[in-house]
C-alpha cells in the first residue's frame, strides 16, 4: 500500500494534465450531495494528488455547480491547501508560541539552510517541501517537526541533518489514502443510551458492534466490526443480499434507523451515539457496507 | 411592525427591515460605505455602527446587518458611537486616501487630518464588487481569496475569467477606484468639498479588459 500511495502521488505530480479524471469524479460524487462537502472533497484531492491543480478545481466547480470563485475562495483561505506542486516529502516545522521560544525558528533556519529552500518553497529537484504552521497542538513536546505524516517532538539544530535522511530513506506515516484513518468507535443506542459494544466477540480483534436486523424472513443478531472503515459483519439473521432491514437496539428494541439516506446506495441509515460525541451511521441495506461518520 | 425606540423616539418598522434601514426612513443619516442598495448587507466596513441597549450593556453594532427587533433602544450618533466612526474613518482613510468617497465621508465626520501612515491601497476590501457581480450581474467572475495579511479581491487563478462579461460594474460600484480633487498631491489635508466621480482607470491603457482592481491601479501610479 505504501509503494502504491507514493507511486500514485508521485503520478499526480509528474504531470497536471494527468490527473485521473475518473478518480475526481468519484471524489466529487462522493461529497457532492452533502453540504459543506467542499473541504472535504479539496482534502481529498489534495490526499489523492499531493495539491490541488487548477483542473481538479475546475472540475470540482463545474460538478458542484458552485462558481469557480468560492472554491478558489475555500482552496485559498485554509494554509491546509496547497495550490503549488509540493515535493515528495512535506517539511512541516511547528512556529506556535511554545515552539517559538524553544527555538523553533532555528530549526526552520537549519532546513533552510540544509535545504536550500525558504518556508512554503520546494526544492528544484521536487524532493523537499518545507512549510511553517502555527500550531499543531503538541506544545509541550516543542519544538514539533512533522516529516510525512510522523511527529518529532523536541527537534533541536542537531536533529535535522537525521530527520531530512530518514526522510529520504522512507520514513513516513502509513496513511491509507481512499478511506483515511483507521480506529475504533465505543457506541450506544441512541434511544436508551446503553452501550452496543460485545466485548465477548471480537471482530477486527476489537468488540464488536451488536444490533438485531430484522428481514422478511426472520431476526437476529448481527455483529458488526467497530472499526471505521472496516465492513466486517458477522450475521445470524436470514437475509437476503441487497434486502433493505430494520435494525433494532438490543436493549430497548427501538428502531435505530433514521432519517438519512445512504450515499451508496440511497437506502435508509441507522445511527449510533459514539462515546464522546458525533454520530456513526451505517446502511441498513444487506451487503451495501455504506458507512458515514457525522460529528457535527 | 415592530415597534422600537431610535433616538429617543418610539418608531414602528416593517419586519425583517434592518436598523439601517429603519434609521434612514425616519431621517437619522448613518454613513456607509460597503452598503449598497441592491445588495446584500455585509458588515464589512463597520462605519454604520450603532449603539444598542442601555447602560453597561449597550453595545456596538453594524446597523446594515442587525435586524430591527421589538423594543430595542438605538442610538444612531451617540458619544461613543461618533468617536468609533471617527476612528474607523480614519483607519480606512490610512488604507485609501486618495479614495474620493472615503474622503468626502471623512469630511462629513469632521476628521480634518490624520495621524497613520497612508499606504495608498487600491482595495478596502467592502465586497461591493464581490456582491455586484455575484447579485446584479450574475456572474460570479470575482471573489475573495487568501486570508488576514493576503485576503484580496480578483478572479480565480489571476487569470482572466471566462464568466466575465465586461460589464464594469465592479468598477462602477467601487469606492476606492474613485479619485478625489486634488489626486497629484495626496499629501494635502483632507478635502470633501469637489464632485468628481469619474472612475479614474478610465484614463489608463489598460483599460482593454475593465478590471482595475487586478493590475497596479491609479493609487499606485500616485504613488510613483
Amino acid at each position: 500500500m505504501k509503494q502504491e500511495t507514493t507511486a500514485e502521488m508521485q503520478k499526480g505530480r509528474e504531470a497536471t494534465e494527468m490527473i485521473d479524471e475518473e478518480v475526481l469524479e468519484r471524489i466529487i460524487g462522493k461529497h457532492a450531495e452533502k453540504l459543506g462537502g467542499l473541504i472535504a472533497t479539496l482534502e481529498e484531492i489534495q490526499r489523492h494528488c499531493g495539491y490541488l491543480p487548477e483542473e481538479a478545481l475546475r472540475m470540482v466547480a463545474a460538478k458542484t455547480g458552485s462558481s469557480l470563485v468560492d472554491v478558489y475562495a475555500v482552496a485559498t483561505f485554509y494554509s491546509y491547501f496547497s495550490l503549488k506542486p509540493r515535493g515528495k516529502h512535506l517539511i512541516t516545522v511547528c512556529l506556535g508560541t511554545a515552539c517559538h521560544v524553544r527555538g523553533a525558528a532555528r530549526v526552520v533556519d537549519e532546513f533552510e539552510r540544509q535545504l536550500g529552500i525558504e518556508p512554503g518553497e520546494t526544492t528544484p529537484d521536487k524532493e523537499f517541501t518545507l512549510e511553517t504552521v502555527n500550531c499543531l497542538g503538541a506544545c509541550a513536546l516543542g519544538p514539533v517537526v512533522v516529516v510525512d505524516g510522523r511527529y518529532h517532538s523536541k527537534v533541536g539544530k542537531s536533529k535535522v541533518k537525521e530527520l531530512i535522511e530518514g526522510a529520504i530513506s522512507g520514513d513516513r506515516a502509513d496513511i491509507d489514502i481512499d478511506d483515511g484513518r483507521i480506529f475504533p468507535l465505543d457506541v450506544n443506542c441512541p434511544r436508551c443510551n446503553r452501550s452496543l459494544m460485545d466485548a465477548k466477540n471480537e471482530i477486527d480483534g476489537y468488540p464488536s458492534v451488536r444490533a438485531i436486523v430484522a428481514g422478511a424472513r426472520g431476526h437476529g443478531l448481527l455483529r458488526l466490526s467497530s472499526l471505521y472503515g472496516s465492513r466486517v459483519t458477522a450475521c445470524e439473521a436470514d437475509i437476503l443480499d441487497g434486502e433493505e432491514t430494520k435494525m433494532l437496539c438490543p436493549h430497548c428494541h427501538e428502531s435505530l434507523v433514521v432519517e438519512q439516506d445512504c450515499i451508496e446506495c440511497g437506502a435508509a441509515m441507522a445511527a449510533m451515539m459514539i462515546k464522546g460525541g458525533g454520530k456513526a451511521l451505517v446502511c441498513s441495506r444487506r451487503g451495501c457496507g455504506g458507512h458515514m461518520l457525522d460529528l457535527g | 411592525m415592530i415597534k422600537l425606540k431610535l433616538n429617543g423616539l418610539e418608531v414602528s418598522v416593517e419586519e425583517g427591515s434592518t436598523l439601517l434601514e429603519a434609521a434612514q426612513f425616519y431621517g437619522f443619516p448613518i454613513p456607509t460605505l460597503c452598503h449598497m442598495e441592491g445588495l446584500s448587507p455585509y458588515g464589512a466596513c463597520r462605519l454604520c455602527v450603532v449603539e444598542i441597549g442601555e447602560g453597561p450593556r449597550s453595545k456596538l453594532v453594524t446597523s446594515c446587518t442587525y435586524p430591527a427587533e421589538e423594543g430595542l433602544v438605538v442610538r444612531t450618533a451617540s458619544e461613543r458611537v461618533v468617536r468609533a466612526r471617527k476612528m474607523i474613518i480614519e483607519l480606512h482613510l490610512a488604507s485609501c486616501p486618495q479614495s474620493k468617497t472615503i474622503q468626502d465621508l471623512a469630511s462629513a465626520l469632521g476628521v480634518r487630518q490624520q495621524r497613520f501612515k497612508q499606504e495608498y491601497e487600491d482595495c478596502v476590501l467592502c465586497g461591493r464588487c464581490v456582491r455586484m457581480c455575484n447579485e446584479q450581474m450574475m456572474a460570479g467572475a470575482i471573489g475573495f481569496y487568501g486570508r488576514g495579511e493576503k485576503r484580496a479581491i480578483g478572479t480565480p487563478f489571476d487569470a482572466k475569467s471566462e464568466v466575465c462579461r465586461l460589464c464594469g460594474g465592479c468598477m462602477h460600484v467601487c469606492p476606492a477606484c474613485q479619485l478625489r480633487c486634488t489626486y497629484t498631491e495626496p499629501e494635502k489635508a483632507v478635502c470633501g468639498g469637489c464632485a468628481n466621480i469619474e472612475p479614474p482607470c478610465l484614463e489608463k491603457e489598460q483599460f482593454d479588459d475593465m478590471m482595475c482592481y487586478m493590475k497596479p491601479c491609479v493609487a499606485c501610479e500616485i504613488e510613483k
